[in-house]
């Protein structure tokens, strides 16, 4: 049951992965990564991991790719066409990058054909990831305010008219 | 219950595909959307360590690479705004220059 | 495969009750708004026109179904759906009222109670954008596109205030699973006064959230992206027949849930006298807190003129998100210092 869950999910993520790669224009490819975003969810809460799963939906889906999407509206971006084509030759290459990429990754995921022993007890419930991220993360979550903000200012600064 | 190395191989192959995206892709959107996909492997693939070990270092990871994400798609946005507002266009080999 | 019949029994019924509660919504509402403009309001359809949901019902299943010259015939016709779905799987978490005894066992009025339930309402939230957004693109009309557009800017900048103002009752209550942040809120304080978040120490967060809240359902005075005097009907400009009232329908579910859910954080959901001992009892109190809401808006509907665009962006950005920093500022300081 839970294979076949698996299998379901992975496939509408790969379907959605591939078709980001192929499609031309920006828009289909933001709603692509949406769907592929939309699978991860369903895996994450597959992994127990709850808090992550319904974050992933906030953040990605509901700021990251509207934010794309109303950018690609807005100044109704199409595809780019193809007399621009100036580096073609080097598209090539992509091919035996990837076959070289999966092989590296594949002969790591070899090592973990047996599942793990857990070294602990938790689940990834909200109030267990609050715990950790205000105790042992502290420091770091609070220079992620320092890298927003900056994000912001920066963002302001850079589309601003002139 | 399902294998861990069932969703580290889905992790690779997703990052492998958003890699060749972000060479492949002449325009930038895509490029940044590509750039998202790989995030979202990596994301994948520390929270299955972290759920398998029962370990959540690595959800805590997760959340600061999203926080990274949104900073990145905001301040990227904002480049691809000025980039169109310049250039009338989103196609990176147009940007090769230095200057206007 | 007891639970999983259970719980599939309860979503019909939920289902069923809701949908047929928001056509008679739909009813009341163009009867309110005919005595506030000293009109009388639907009345010939049936006695006092209570049959006309089913008459409305069947004219737009008779409608033909335009379909415009699109770019993409696929998303022109899932944004509708996208736009009903999220506001009914948010139904899943509400709390409509405490356990009762049916068939010798124990069934809880709530088809889940999951642990990020609060979140899990606003993650479907953030998802509502996506069906307004893809309609005004693939309607293809310069109309279309610019309510498609508002509606993104919008409900993108009011999800934050949204957001923000329910952390207040979050640091006070301390989960984010709904029923528990109803049980928090039963009791009373002084023998009187019901210990609901309302009352005591969220006022300002339960203000803010009722405006965003307004502004995130796209209703009067916030509705922008379908303001018929400039932009046609926003996004469903082009839309017709089934689509059309799935829209419809989309943004009435959306006023309950966000109605059900003010219930549940302020005022104290399901709870009332006697609510502990006759269960039917709380499901009344849950529907009379939830029907005020409701009425709320649309008194608003019949009271206030729209905003313009930039005061809708200043009022969000300079006036509620400040304010709800404060909240939770507030809010922090008094859960320290108790």
């Amino acid at each position: 049951m839970e294979q076949l869950f698996f299998v379901i999910f992975a496939g509408i993520a790969l379907i959605g992965a591939v078709n980001l790669l192929l499609r031309r224009n920006p828009l289909y490819a933001a709603l692509s990564l949406l769907t592929t975003m939309a699978a991860l969810t369903g895996l994450y809460i597959m992994l127990k991991a709850y808090f992550i799963a319904v974050i992933q939906v906030i953040i990605y889906a509901g700021a990251i790719v509207v934010l794309f999407l109303f950018v690609i509206m807005l100044f109704n971006i199409r595809a780019v066409e193809r007399q621009t084509d100036r580096r073609g030759y080097l598209k090539w290459l992509a091919l035996p990058f990837a076959i070289i990429l999966i092989g590296q990754f594949l002969y790591i995921v070899r090592l973990f054909e047996e599942n793990p022993t857990p070294v602990g007890t938790e689940i990834g419930f909200t109030e267990a990831v609050g715990r950790k991220l205000f105790t042992a993360y502290l420091l770091p979550f609070e220079l992620t305010s320092v890298l927003i903000l900056a994000a912001i200012i920066g963002a302001v600064v850079l589309a601003q008219k002139e | 219950m399902v294998p861990m190395s069932w969703y580290l191989a889905l992790g690779a192959v997703l990052f492998t595909i958003g890699a060749v995206s972000v060479i492949v892709k002449r325009d930038i959107l895509s490029m940044l959307l590509a750039i998202e996909l790989m995030l979202n492997s990596v994301n994948l693939t520390l929270v299955t360590f972290s759920s398998y070990f029962r370990e959540l270092s690595g959800q805590i990871l997760v959340f600061f690479v999203m926080v990274v994400a949104a900073a990145e798609a905001g301040v990227g946005l904002a480049i691809v705004v000025l980039l169109f507002r310049n250039r009338q266009t989103v196609d990176v080999d147009q940007a090769s220059m230095l200057k206007l | 495969m007891d639970i999983a019949l259970e719980a599939a029994l309860k979503i019909a019924v939920i289902l069923f009750i809701v949908l047929t509660f928001l056509a008679y919504l739909v009813l009341f509402e163009r009867k309110i708004l005919g005595w506030i403009q000293l009109r009388v309001g639907p009345n010939r359809v049936g006695p006092w026109g209570l049959l006309q949901p089913l008459a409305d019902l069947l004219k737009f299943i008779a409608k033909e179904d335009v379909t415009p010259d699109t770019p993409n015939r696929v998303l022109f016709a899932l944004a509708p759906a996208l736009a009903l779905v999220p506001p009914l799987m948010a139904l899943a978490v509400i709390p409509f009222g405490s356990t009762i005894e049916l068939f010798g066992r124990k069934i809880a009025l709530q088809i889940t109670d999951i642990n990020v339930g609060l979140l899990y309402v606003f993650a479907l939230g953030s998802l509502e954008v996506y069906g307004i957004i893809l309609a005004g693109w693939s309607s293809n009309s310069k109309y279309s596109l610019l309510g498609g557009l508002r509606s993104a800017a919008q409900m993108i900048s009011y999800e934050l205030a949204l957001t923000l103002s329910v952390a207040g009752v979050l640091i006070q209550a301390g989960t984010l699973s709904l029923s528990e942040i109803v049980h928090v809120q039963s009791g009373y304080y002084f023998g009187i006064i019901p210990r609901w978040h309302v009352f005591w120490y969220q006022p300002l967060g339960f203000i803010i959230f009722f405006i965003a809240a307004v502004a995130e359902t796209n209703r009067v005075p916030f509705d922008l992206p379908e303001a018929e005097s400039e932009l046609v009907a926003g996004y469903h400009t082009e839309y017709s027949s089934i689509k059309f009232a799935m829209f419809f329908v989309g943004e009435y579910a959306a006023m309950f849930v966000v109605s059900a859910l003010a219930t549940t954080l302020f005022l104290g959901g399901w709870t009332g006298p006697g609510a502990e001992r006759v269960p039917l009892l709380g499901v009344l109190y849950f529907s009379l807190k939830t029907g005020f809401f409701l009425f709320v808006y649309i008194w608003l509907r019949g009271t206030l003129p729209r905003f313009r665009y930039d005061q809708l962006m200043q009022f969000g950005w300079k006036v509620l998100v400040p304010m709800a920093f404060a909240n939770i500022f507030i809010s922090s300081a008094l859960a320290l210092w108790r």
